[in-house]
């Protein structure tokens, strides 16, 4: 159903979000944007987007802090970086969209399927030091699509007949140690 | 007998007297040494503040005065005025900056006070050191040389031309006429460029008081304000001017290509609009002036081997000669403008619009030069393939507002883009997409102009077009050129094919402008654009005295501001012509001849050429027409031989040792 | 030009298991143009993509232990897989960059007893090819020229974004000139450096699929018989789904997808299965039959 159309009150609005963002190293150039759509225009992804590149800047400089972190559009970034590299203001949009998938993870109470494959990756990485892509994508479709694992199996087998896929997970020796600084890398983030 | 000092402190309004407690710097100089009298004024520089001090030098006999108050740049020649007209001798004027140095950059009142008093005590200490100098003057030559042929060149050489004055104007190109002679319409009012400028470039060409120096280039400047000497060379042409009629026989007759020479059918639309005339003896455009043509070394085959000479055969008048020498000449100036135009971005370092793989991607010249009456179509908007487009794309901003590359507007490419976009139509009423981020409409007609175009139906995409590809991937695609780009009004992604695509790329500073302004000692912003001396208030000026810009050489402009800014240069020169004399800064550097042991180390350091060797007494001497007393030469003296006046080492080291007491 | 005698090698976790020719591949040619290849120890994952999205902070610091540990070793580390060589080379910026990052990474990894200063160069093993050697000098060791092979060069996003110094961000073209060096012949297709879709096929397979499908069929038009990539990601998500795109969209796919290592040892003269060639979906045979 359509979503009845009302006054924005300034009231609603999260001034402080854009700060928020900006803060991220080289975050602060999110206050030069022109919406010239530059960024929008060169996304592979973006023709799919309510809200693209562009104006998720716009919604997170106006303050729509809660419109922007729920949104399922800052999921559909593939880090090709073609917004960063062409954007005439210099904004670093592919990092800027990186901060708006951490904060959303922090703040959202909506987590899209992004959010569980990057939640399995980290799982799978922070036990082994590695990736292991055939316990990662178990872990990911089975948590949040399942459909997506039968879709894939076959795929996937053909990847193990050719020796693509191994079942033993590829570990790295001093587990302790990279588990170690990860739990001290953790207390520091920002 | 001990001088007598007036302190006047100004308030400047609040800039000065928000911040710093005048009364308590009242207090503070009354007790200074040798202050005699202490006023505060809300303006000093206004006339009833001017006539405080002058009644004072006149009542309380002043012998020196201090004027805390802004910046020496801004207002000492008020100040020094004010003390001659008293008869108090200028130079005995020192000033404090106690606003641009003190209650512009401090933050609290209380230390912005104490700062006003530290520099109003150095300055009354250095003030009782002053001594009078002499007044300098110096004589103006009354010719002006104008380098730079275009618009702005031709409009203030004929300015000062028609003001009775010689003018040299020194054109790099064989032709006169700049970039205006390519373009087709104007905007907003679409008169015709050729109209408009060819009348102009033509009284250039047969003015009495204007000797053009085509095909030249300005080699060395020396000199100063009134007494420029400048090295020019006029590159050979190997026709002569004086014999040759234009008839173009040569030309006809040459059998070289400057280009490649078409093969068969093959249309070479666009090629032509990049490489200009084909043959290797050629005439500039159908308008040059001066009409000659001039010979293309690295085509004509004459030069290769030896051989041919058909256009020396087949002119009758006997003007072509590939014997003939470039020629230097001296001319001595008493000014000079600057007005070297600019050149366009190249697009190719943005590959994602496809400028030199796709056919029909053209900058915005190139369009020019299509559209143009003169140009190779005879001013039909054509593809590359012979014919008409059904749809063009014009994209604005293309190396403008980009920090990639410029981060400056370029100014004047949204007002052509919607020139291009009303031609298109009205010639071949193809679709016209027009991709803009902020449409700047600004002038005078434009915003008028704007809404015509609206009302003729071009359809604007508000969305900086992020690339251009000739992908097809639905079926009406097929053979067009893509512009992909998010409509931000829409909010979405469109895919817009068209048969052509316009690029509106940047105005940029030309590629020698860091030569230019080693070559006559100008500043330059960061994008290469001249420095004027004072954005608003000495806008043709520049750091040189006597050296004056107009035109896209200075800042990226329309026509109308060109020839405005051409004018006001113009105007400053014959000022200078007219007065026949100027007063030149008596603070200069001295060298004492008893000291100086000939090192010449001062020689090169000194950045106005001020200072020359005399190799018969093995001594350095000061210019002082040229002396800026910057005092560059007096710190790295070894001898310490070189004092400044008014900067002598007793009344800075007072100075200092009143500022930090 | 020339490589270097030595190179420290972080190999990746993919390289270890779905991209185990290019691995393959790359050790082969590169020892076979006289470099030593030296993998670093008991590395662990870069921290790309994935983990970036969650935490950033400890996406660097982990980035950092294989800086860590290589920099004891050496100053050049290289990367084969462009994921892991963006992944390295963030991490290696911001540390170099913004000292407050370089400070908390070091508050963590001195839990583990290490400690990194930023002295580490992070390489993409096309960087080694195009800067170290040279297209001119690759053509010298090249002994089956790969005549008439007409090779798409499909360069993903990775490895020339964000800006580099390794090529072009918007139009690259170093790889072709290596393939021009082993006697094939690049065709050009503007989707060259475009996205794939393999970052979120897992996610939104839909929107995977369709770019998969706008890049091979702006490949097919344009002639490409085979195409050579320097990503994992990008050949796993090409190699795999084509064939998937192709049925959704009615079109045809069938064209094989190698690692550029793959084809230059090939035209070196190493042998196919030392290069890993085989292990492709789509089987690159019948395409170099005549190589083989």
């Amino acid at each position: 159903m359509r979503k009845q159309p009302d006054i924005q009150r300034e009231g609603h609005m999260d001034l402080g979000f854009v700060d928020e963002v900006a803060a991220i190293p080289g975050g602060e150039k999110i206050v030069d944007c022109i919406q010239c759509g530059t960024c929008s225009g060169s996304c592979p992804t973006s023709f799919l987007m309510e809200d693209s590149p562009r104006s998720l800047i716009y919604k997170v400089r106006a303050g729509l802090k809660k419109e922007v972190l729920q949104s399922p559009d800052i999921w559909l970034c593939t880090s090709c970086y073609l917004c960063y590299v062409r954007c005439p203001k210099n904004i670093k949009v592919t990092d800027i969209m990186y901060a708006l998938k951490r904060l959303s993870c922090k703040d959202s109470p909506i987590q899209r399927k992004g959010y569980h494959l990057a939640k399995s990756f980290m799982k799978v990485v922070n036990k082994y030091g590695r990736n292991q892509e055939t316990e990662l994508l178990l872990r990911f479709f089975l948590r949040a699509n399942p459909i997506g694992l039968i879709r894939n199996a076959f795929i996937g087998l053909n990847l193990f007949i050719r020796g693509r896929m191994p079942i033993f997970p590829n570990k790295i020796k001093q587990r302790k140690q990279f588990r170690a600084i990860v739990a001290r890398a953790e207390t520091l983030s920002n | 007998m001990s001088p007598k000092i007036g302190v006047y402190i100004c308030h400047c309004g609040t800039n000065i007297a928000g911040k710093v407690a005048i009364d308590e710097v009242v207090e503070f100089a009354k007790k200074l040494p040798n202050v005699v009298m202490v006023r505060d004024y809300k303006f000093m520089c206004s006339e009833p503040g001017q006539n405080l001090i002058k009644d004072d030098i006149k009542k309380e006999k002043l012998d020196r005065v201090v004027v805390a108050s802004c910046s020496p740049l801004m207002h000492e020649k008020t100040f020094r005025t004010a003390c001659e007209t008293a008869g108090l001798n200028k130079y005995l004027l020192h000033m404090a900056n106690i606003r641009e140095h003190c209650s512009w950059v401090t933050e609290e009142n209380a230390s912005a006070t104490e700062k006003a008093k530290a520099l109003l005590r150095g300055a009354v200490a250095k003030a009782a050191l002053l001594e009078p100098l002499e007044k300098k003057e110096v004589k103006i030559h009354p010719h002006v040389m104008v380098i730079g042929g275009g618009i702005a060149g031709i409009q203030a050489a004929l300015d000062i031309a028609d003001s009775g004055r010689k003018v040299y104007l020194v054109e790099k190109e064989p032709s006169i006429g700049g970039h205006m002679s390519q373009f087709d319409k104007t905007f907003p009012t679409l008169d015709c460029a050729a109209c408009i400028l060819t009348p102009k470039m033509v009284q250039v060409g047969q003015h009495p008081n204007i000797e053009l120096l085509s095909y030249s280039e300005v080699e060395k400047l020396d000199g100063y304000v009134g007494n420029f000497k400048a090295t020019v060379r006029m590159k050979s042409r190997y026709v002569n001017e004086e014999k040759c009629t234009g008839c173009g026989d040569c030309w006809n007759k040459c059998p070289a290509w400057r280009v490649e020479k078409p093969k068969g059918d093959k249309k070479v639309v666009h090629d032509a609009l990049t490489l200009g005339p084909p043959k290797a003896i050629y005439m500039p455009t159908l308008q040059a002036i001066p009409a000659v043509p001039v010979i293309d070394k690295e085509s004509c085959i004459y030069f290769k081997n030896g051989k041919c000479q058909i256009c020396v055969k087949s002119c009758p008048t006997g003007a072509v000669d590939h014997k003939m020498v470039d020629v230097v000449r001296e001319i001595e100036v008493g000014s000079i403008i600057v007005a070297t135009g600019y050149k366009l971005f190249d697009v190719t370092k943005m590959p994602q619009y496809g400028y030199g793989r796709y056919p029909n991607v053209l900058t915005g010249l190139e369009f020019e030069h299509l559209n143009c009456a003169s140009g190779p179509t005879g001013g039909a908007v054509l593809m590359e393939n012979g014919q008409p487009p059904k749809s063009i794309a014009i994209l604005h901003c293309i190396g403008s507002r980009d920090k990639n590359y410029h981060e400056y507007c370029s100014r004047v490419c949204c007002m052509y883009a919607l020139k291009f976009a009303h031609l298109v139509k009205e010639k071949t009423g193809a679709e016209v997409y027009d991709f803009y981020i902020d449409m700047r409409s600004f002038g005078k007609g434009f915003e008028e102009f704007y809404n015509r175009l609206l009302e003729e139906g071009v359809r604007f995409i508000r969305g900086k077009a992020a690339q251009i590809s000739n992908e097809a991937i639905y079926p009406e695609e097929e053979g067009k050129l893509i512009v992909r780009c998010d409509d931000t009004l829409l909010g979405r992604v469109r895919r817009v094919p068209v048969d052509m695509v316009v690029l509106c790329s940047a105005i940029e500073a030309t590629g020698d402008s860091q030569d230019m302004s080693r070559l006559l000692g100008l500043c330059h912003s960061k994008d290469g654009f001249f420095a004027e001396k004072h954005p608003k208030l000495a806008p043709v000026s520049t750091a040189t005295d006597g050296i004056f810009i107009a035109g896209c050489c200075q800042s990226p402009k329309d026509i109308p501001d060109t020839v405005a800014q051409a004018s006001g240069a113009a105007a400053q020169a014959m000022m200078l012509a007219a007065r026949g004399a100027i007063e030149v800064e008596s603070a200069t550097a001295l060298i004492d001849e008893d000291r100086c042991t000939g090192c010449r180390i001062c020689n090169d350091l000194c950045p106005y050429h001020a200072i020359d060797f005399i190799a018969d007494d093995k001594l350095s001497k000061v210019n002082e027409a040229l002396c800026k007393g910057c005092g560059t030469c007096v710190a790295a003296c070894p001898c310490s031989a070189i004092a400044a006046r008014q900067f002598n080492d007793a009344q800075v080291l007072a100075e200092i040792e009143g500022v930090l007491q | 030009m020339a490589l270097q005698k030595e190179y420290l090698y972080y190999p990746g976790c993919s390289l270890h298991s779905s991209a185990t020719a290019y691995d393959d591949s790359s050790r082969a040619v590169l020892s076979a143009l006289g470099s030593k290849v030296v993998e670093i120890d008991d590395w662990n994952c870069c921290g790309a993509t994935a983990y970036m999205a969650i935490k950033e902070m400890t996406a660097f610091t982990i980035s950092a232990r294989n800086l860590a540990i290589a920099e004891k070793k050496g100053d050049h580390v290289v990367a084969p897989c462009s994921g892991c060589y963006v992944g390295l080379s963030k991490a290696n910026n911001y540390i170099k960059e913004f000292p407050e990052v370089q400070k908390k990474v070091n508050t963590a990894l001195a839990e583990g007893g290490l400690s990194y200063n930023g002295t580490v160069h992070v390489r993409h093993v096309m960087d080694l090819f195009v800067h170290d050697l040279g297209a001119d000098e690759l053509k010298k060791f090249i002994k089956k020229p790969l005549k008439d092979l007409k090779v798409g060069c499909y360069y993903g996003c990775q490895i020339v974004r964000p800006k580099n110094e390794i090529d072009s961000p918007e139009y690259p073209t170093t790889m072709e000139k290596l393939m021009e060096a082993c006697g094939a012949t690049p065709i050009d297709f503007v989707m060259k450096a475009f996205c794939c879709g393999g970052a979120i096929l897992g996610t939104e397979e839909a929107i995977g699929v369709r770019l998969i499908k706008n890049l091979m069929q702006s490949a097919k038009k344009n002639g490409a018989e085979i195409l050579v990539t320097p990503c994992p990601l990008c050949q796993m998500n090409l190699d795999a789904y084509q064939r998937r795109a192709a049925k959704k969209y009615g079109m045809k796919f069938d064209i094989p997808v190698l690692y550029f290592t793959q084809l230059i040892g090939l035209a070196m003269g190493i042998a196919p299965k030392k290069l890993g060639i085989g292990k492709e979906i789509v089987s690159a045979k019948s395409v170099l039959k005549q190589f083989l």
